[in-house]
This record gives structure tokens, sequence and C-alpha cells, in this order.
């Protein structure tokens, strides 16, 4: 297939910038491909994450000519490759070095939430039974890889930087899954309604758009989410309801 | 001196894929303080590979099972080079560990009666791997993590551990730097447990990630642990082959648990022209009944494609030597062919295969629910590893454990599929719990500064050398090498030949060198990873050398066949006090009486 040229944001702080790199590519390259190449001929120093290989893991996440994608999974034969192939690290998180940024503020909104809570074993044989099509649809969340590509993508967090009150379409999705695990008893819809910040989410779908495991963040996650906050906060015959009668 | 931070923990963890993740629980629940280190972020680690499930003899699917048919097909696969003690365990507890896992939050597929459904894999009597579609090790990984971050845990993300630092002959810390910044730290530990997975980068195809550098292997060794059955790697039959980039990554045995079938070139089922004896009388007739048996018919033995996964490796390895390969050099594996046999092929193929869909899809443009895909063999798995005792985990070095992949012991020769991801479950909850009562018991050990600041002068020393050799250079000649020499078909020449290469790929790593600081620089971590690949490829390769046999995962054309003079003993290294590899042999200690017996009522 030839050479390519991949312009790769590269460096730290205010010395970070473009730099062109040519390689050679050929069938069935991925953009992690060239980047690893590129590490091997020329750039050795060169910052990257990756684990898998396979789209399984979510560590590649980086935006290729413009969109939030994993690198191991974009094929060249899929870009333009007349142009430069333009990699950048994800916007809304804090840059570390070349593709490489700080996710932490993830993994810190993730532990803030209240953590799964079965209710007691009910089958004789001291475990649970649970119907394959009540865990469909939380199997579906479950797919999730924490790429966290989808909150890169989102305005309220890469334009709005409300990540303090914004738990972010990742941790909706996480939050939905609990919430509709068949075994789970907790209640995080009022977690969610004030520091999830899930008000602030008005249902752009790009999100959706951007996951690599097609989870359907918005319709199955999101609104879901937004319809039981109203049910439970602001309808008054549930919230009368509820005066005698436990939410699960 | 360089300057370093140090922190404390009673138990520090190193890994964090679902064996850490589970002794770092299992530590903490016993309120000792509990450090977790991983190489890459939290969830990352290799384990999200996994596919087909892990294997626990629940009987929910077929009530045949028990924990003694576990125990046989688990010593079977190994060829009974297995500790028996650690296979009885596994195959007793795994059921509770499984169990456990779905009161953490696991949702795996159903039975018709809202039971964990089990399906087969190759080389177990029953349907019995608990699975998530074929993404069972994401679903581990992620139960484990969502529940361990709330158990009190210190999490160290992408930190590496270059060496372990010893007083007395006993473990007392670990030294690494943090790969963000490249700042030293000092980890004082009472008990280490060792967690870091296998050692799959030492070769050029290879369905493991860049984390599969050994270095637990390595950290063990250098302080003076035994290594064992470090000749015993295996290749999973089924890798992607084309393109060329995405050689090696696995194609879930699940894929033929459904009922795919392997075709050479001229379409010929060729598996059921070579049936081992060991499993003759469990192995289907013909296509007929192989697929009765996928489907669930209890009166019928599993096609030939299950057979365990050295077997058919070899087997395909034959069919493309033979010239009866596909065009990429790998042989076909159809599962859409199904649609014979069920209206709704598609869409079945789709629930139950979902990531195998999207990642022929996606990286080859293959749809597999109409066309076959091209697979070949690719390195997957080290049955080798850090010798411990079978009941605490407990290395030959005092306070230093090891879990999981990185442990030898389980799977002896050959490893059977979902009996990985039960492993790390048992294993790691046995370490986890065994590391804490030791260091309940010990006062806190003494960090010798000498060993800090070597470890740190080492750690620094490819900066010395900023003209030096390229390391990815010496890393991809090594896995070249060990692919080439030391891989699927092995002799006596290629393997010594690899060891006299290994001896001047340690002159050219010791000569690598990198500009730049010391900030997320790979080419800094690449130097790193290096004296760990070449320490667990020496291994490898000096044991293989010394076993002229063929058995589980080692094939020798030299020795095609298995050999008396080779069943009772396991090989096992260590660390000269010159710095040499010392090879012993090791019996393997007479199985107990019961245990012998449920063999023998099981063959
Ligand atoms: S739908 Fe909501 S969460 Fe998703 S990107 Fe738009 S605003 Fe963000
Ligand atoms: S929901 Fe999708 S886009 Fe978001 S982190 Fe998970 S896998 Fe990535
Ligand atoms: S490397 Fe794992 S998703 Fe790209």
């Amino acid at each position: 297939m030839g050479k390519a040229t991949f312009r790769i944001w590269t460096g730290q702080a205010e010395q970070a910038g473009f730099k062109d790199y040519a390689t050679d590519v050929g069938e069935g390259m991925v953009v992690l491909d060239a980047v690893h190449q590129i590490q091997a001929e020329t750039a050795p120093t060169l910052a990257c994450r990756w684990n898998c290989k396979a789209g399984k893991c979510g560590s590649c996440s980086a935006e290729i000519n413009g969109k939030p994608r994993l690198m191991c999974m974009t094929r060249l034969d899929q870009l333009d490759l007349s142009m430069p192939v333009v990699i950048e690290p994800m916007k809304s998180f804090p840059h570390i070095k070349d593709l490489v940024t700080d996710v932490s503020w993830n993994f810190r909104v993730k532990k803030s939430i209240k953590k799964f809570k079965p209710r007691a074993p009910d089958a004789p044989d001291g475990t649970w039974r649970m119907q394959q099509a009540d865990v469909d649809r939380v199997q579906e969340f479950r797919k999730c890889i924490e790429c966290f590509l989808c909150q890169d993508v989102c305005h309220v967090l890469r334009d709005h930087h409300k990540h303090p009150e914004f738990a972010g379409p990742r941790h909706f999705v996480y939050t939905a899954a609990l919430e509709m695990h068949p075994l789970d008893t907790e209640d995080r819809l009022g977690q969610m309604k004030d520091e999830g910040g899930l008000g602030y989410c008005n249902i752009t779908k790009c999100c959706t758009k951007v996951c690599p495991e097609h989870i359907t963040i918005t319709d199955n996650a999101i609104i879901p989410l937004k319809e039981r906050v109203v049910d439970e906060y602001y309808d008054p015959i549930t919230r009368l309801f509820k005066m005698f009668k436990p939410r699960k | 001196m360089s300057d370093y931070q140090t922190v404390e923990h009673d138990v520090l963890v190193i890994g964090a894929g679902g064996a850490g993740l589970r002794a770092a629980i299992e530590a903490a629940a016993s309120k000792v303080s509990v450090g977790l280190v991983c190489k890459s972020l939290l969830g990352k680690a290799h384990t999200v590979m996994a596919e087909g499930g892990m294997a626990a003899a629940m009987a929910n699917v077929d009530d045949r099972d028990n924990w003694k048919v576990h125990f046989s097909d688990t010593m079977r696969g190994g060829q009974y080079l297995n500790n028996w003690v650690m296979a009885e365990l596994h195959a007793k507890e795994a059921p509770d560990r499984v169990r456990e896992l779905e009161a953490w939050g696991a949702l795996f597929d159903r039975t018709r009666d809202g039971r964990i459904l089990q399906r087969n894999f190759g080389g177990h009597r029953y349907p019995r791997l608990a699975h998530v579609g074929d993404r069972t090790g994401l679903e581990m990984i992620r139960t484990l993590q969502d529940h361990g971050i709330h158990q009190g845990i210190e999490v160290y993300m992408e930190q590496t551990v270059t060496t372990l630092l010893t007083d007395g002959g006993r473990v007392v810390g670990a030294f690494g730097y943090d790969r963000e910044r490249g700042r030293f730290k000092v980890f004082k530990a009472k008990a280490i447990v060792l967690a870091t997975g296998g050692v799959g980068r030492a070769f050029k195809i290879s369905s493991n990630s860049w984390e599969y550098t050994g270095d637990g292997h390595a950290l063990a060794y250098n302080a003076g642990a035994d290594l064992m059955d470090m000749e015993f790697v295996q290749f999973h039959p089924t890798g992607m082959v084309w393109p060329p980039s995405v050689r090696g990554i696995l194609v879930t045995e699940g894929v033929r648990g459904e009922g795919g079938r392997l075709l050479n070139n001229k379409g010929e089922r060729f598996m059921f022209n070579d049936i081992p004896d060991l499993y003759k009388n469990q192995t289907a007739k013909d296509a007929e009944e192989g697929w009765r048996y996928v489907t669930g018919d209890k009166s019928a033995n599993r096609p030939p494609e299950l057979l365990t996964r050295d077997h058919v490796a070899r087997c395909i390895n034959r069919e493309v030597k033979a010239g009866r390969g596909s065009p990429h050099g790998g042989v076909y594996l159809d599962i859409a062919w199904i649609k014979e046999k069920i209206p709704s092929a598609q869409d079945h193929i789709k629930k139950k295969l979902p990531s195998m869909y999207h990642q022929f899809k996606e990286l080859a443009g293959v749809d597999i629910t109409t066309t076959t895909m091209e697979v070949g063999p690719t390195t997957h798995y080290v049955m080798g590893g850090v010798r411990v005792d079978g009941v605490t985990q407990m290395s030959t070095v005092p306070g230093l454990f090891a879990a999981g992949e990185v442990a030898a012991g389980l799977h002896g020769a050959n490893r059977l599929g979902g009996n990985s991801l039960s492993d790390l479950l048992v294993f790691g909850k046995r370490a986890g719990e065994h590391a804490a009562n030791w260091a309940r018991q010990q006062g806190a050990g003494r960090i010798d500064e000498a060993q800090v600041s070597q470890a740190a002068k080492q750690a620094l020393e490819p900066f010395d050398r900023p003209n030096g050799e390229n390391p990815y250079n010496v890393q991809h000649s090594l896995q070249d090498m060990m692919q080439d020499k030391v891989g699927i078909v092995r002799t006596e020449a290629d393997m010594a030949a690899a060891i006299e290469g290994l001896g001047a790929l340690k002159k050219r790593a010791s000569g690598v060198g990198i500009a730049g600081n010391r900030e997320y620089n790979s080419g800094w971590h690449t130097c790193l990873d290096l004296p760990n690949l070449l320490c667990v490829s020496e291994a490898v390769a000096r044991c293989a050398l010394d076993r002229r046999e063929s058995r589980g995962g080692h094939f020798r054309e030299d020795y095609p066949e298995k050999s008396k003079e080779f069943a009772n003993h396991n090989t096992v290294v260590r660390k000269n006090a010159d710095g040499s590899m010392q090879l012993r042999r090791e019996a393997i200690p007479a199985m107990r009486e019961d245990l012998k017996q449920v063999v023998e009522e099981n063959k």
C-alpha cells in the first residue's frame, strides 16, 4: 500500500504540538499498528496506551481525524491516506504526554457511586434464580470496556468542563446497570440527580454514536434513568405512594 | 542516590487481573492493609480478553458433573504432571468462587430455569463453563474491580515493579517506578503476591497483551524462587491469521463449542483423522454425533474439534505443513454451516459469539455467519511458572506467593480451556488468604538501601546510552527467534541454537539505550521489560531442551512420543549463585490413593 503520513500530537505541556511521521502501511493495518511501527522506527519515546489490540480493553482511545475512536479498531483502509492521518489524545481529560491523558477522574467518579447491594439469596440452594430476559438488558451495559470515548465526546465535559458535578455517560451506563440489575436493592437515583448531574445531559446522543461496543447509551441507559428520576422525585402520585411503600 | 517514595502495606499484590484482584479482596477481608500494583489502568489486565468461560462443576446443565470428573479431566488434560493437590482444590472450590462472583454482581448467561448456564469446552467431559457470551473475562474483571474498589485496597495504577527486595532470604518489599512520571517507589510489605500473568510477548505470534513480559516469573527467579514446568507453553489452536496486523488475536474455543468445524483446503474435516488413544472413547464417531453433543444430547460424545488444545494445534500445524492449509497459512474454521441445522443460525451466532462476530467484521472484513474464518495456532498461555505450595500458594521464597498464570502446578503439561478463569479465582483467593496470615505473623522486614540503590541504578542505565541500540529491535529479534526455534514444534538443534542466540541477545539487551526523559517513555519501559523476557525465554528453552519427549504443550519433532522416563517429574530451574540458570528434575509426589481411584473411575 506504500507510505502514509501520521500527524501525531506529541510532547508535554507547552511544548506539545503536532509532528509528522511517515511509515509504510500494509493490508489490514490499524492505526495502532502504525503508531507501534513509528515507535519502533523513529520515535521510541512516543507514549500511547494499549493492551489487547482487539477492541476489548478500552485502553487505546484517541481522536483520529477528529473522531473519538479506538486506535486498534480503526483500519487504515477506512481512512483517506492521501492526507496525513491526524492522531490526538482525548480532549476531555488533562494531557500527560503524547497520546496519553490522565483519566483518573473516571475512577474516582465510579468509586463514589453506591455499590451493588443484592437482595438475600432466595433460591433453595442459597443462590438466586434470574431469567435470561431480565439479564439481557443489563448485559448490554456490562459490555462497556471503559474506553471513556463517550466521556470524551460529551459536550458537558469536553466544552463545559463540568467534571465536578457531572458523572458523564459512562457512569450513567454503570448506574443504569446497577439500577436494572435483577438482584440489586440500592437506590442511586437521588445520587445521579444531584451529584451525578443527570439533568445536564440534553440527549444529544453523541455518546451513543462513538461507543465502540454499540451500547445504546442514551435510549437504553440515560433516558430510563431520567424517567425514573422524574417518577421518583417529581411525580406527585408516586411521591404520595412512596410514603407508604419502599421503592424496591 | 535516586530519590524514591516509600509506601507500606502488610500485603502487596503485584498484578491486577483476575488473580491479583481476587487475592487483594481476600487479603483485605481479613483486615490487613493491602496494596495492589498494576502495570496498566485498573480493569485493563489481560483477563479482559478471556472469552469462553470459567470451568466449575456446578452441574447446572448436566447433573452427572461433579468435582471428581472435573479433577480427572484436569489431570488427563495436564498429562498427569499436574500438582494434584491444586487440581483437587480447584475442582472442589471453583463452584463457590463462581457463585461468589454472582453475589458481587456478575451476570452470567442463564439456563431456562434461571440458573447459571454452562457450556461445552475442549477436554471437559460435561458442559461446565459458566460464561457471558464470549466476553466472560470482561465480566469477571469488571465484577472484581467494581467490588474491589470498595474494600479499602490501595490501588497503584500504571506502576511497574522491577525488583523484589529481600532480607535474609525473606521477601520484604518491592522496587518499581510509576509509568506516568518515572518516579521510583519502594513498597514495603510483609508478604507479596505475584499475579502478573504470563510470558506470551516472548513470541512473535501471540494472543497476549503487551503486559505479558514474564515480570513475575523473572522477579521470583531473581529473588531465588524455583520456576517449574517452563517447557510447557500453550499454543492456542485458533488465532486469527489474516490480515497480518491481527495475526495471533484469539478466536475463542467457544466457536467450536457452538459447533464450529475445522476444515482444510480440500474441505475435509481433518480432526476426525487423528484422535489420541486417551480420548478415543470420549470422542464422536461422526459429524452427526458431534452435532448432537454440542446441542446438548447427553448420550453423544464431543466432536474432535473439542479435543485438547495442544492436540488441535498440532493437527492444524500438520495440515498447513502438508500443503492443505488456507491461503494465509492457516486452516478454515466454519460456524456458518450450522444454518443447515438451525433456521435462525445467523442470529444464534451473533447472540452466542458477539465479540467474534464483531472482531472478524471489523478487523478482517469477514462475516462469520456466512463465511469461514482463517485460523492458526497462536501463543496463548504458559503452564509453567513459580513453583508454589498447592495449599498456600507460597513459593520457595518465604513471604512470596504466586497465583494465576504466573504460578505453576494446576495445569501440568497442558491447560484445559476454562480452567484459567477458575484458577485465578480459586488460587487468587487462597494466595490472598495465606499472604494475609503470613503477614500477621511477621515483624516488619528491613529494607536494604544497597538493594534499592542497585535497582535504581539498573533502571536508569538505558539513559546513559542515548545512542545505544533501539530496544524494540532487540525485542523483535527475540520474538522472531523464540517463535522460530522454541515454538510449537521443537528440536534439539533448534533449541541449542536458541540458547546460544539468547546469550547474544543478552549482550544486545545490555547495550540498549533511550533518549528523552522518564515521563511516560515507552522506549524506556521496553528497555526494562527486556531482561524479564530474556529470563523467561531462557527458562523455556532450557526446560524444553531437557525434556526429550512430547507431552501436552511441549512437542519435540525428534522425540514425538511420550516417554515413561519423563512421566514422573517436573523440570525446575533456579538461579545459581554465579547468576547462571541451574536445572534439575524433581519427582512428582505419588497421588493420594482416593484420588487415584477417582482418576481410575473416570478413565
Ligand atoms: S446524550 Fe447526554 S451524555 Fe451523551 S453526549 Fe449528549 S449530553 Fe453527553
Ligand atoms: S459506554 Fe461505550 S464509549 Fe462509553 S466507556 Fe463504555 S464502551 Fe466506551
Ligand atoms: S488496545 Fe485494547 S481496545 Fe485497543
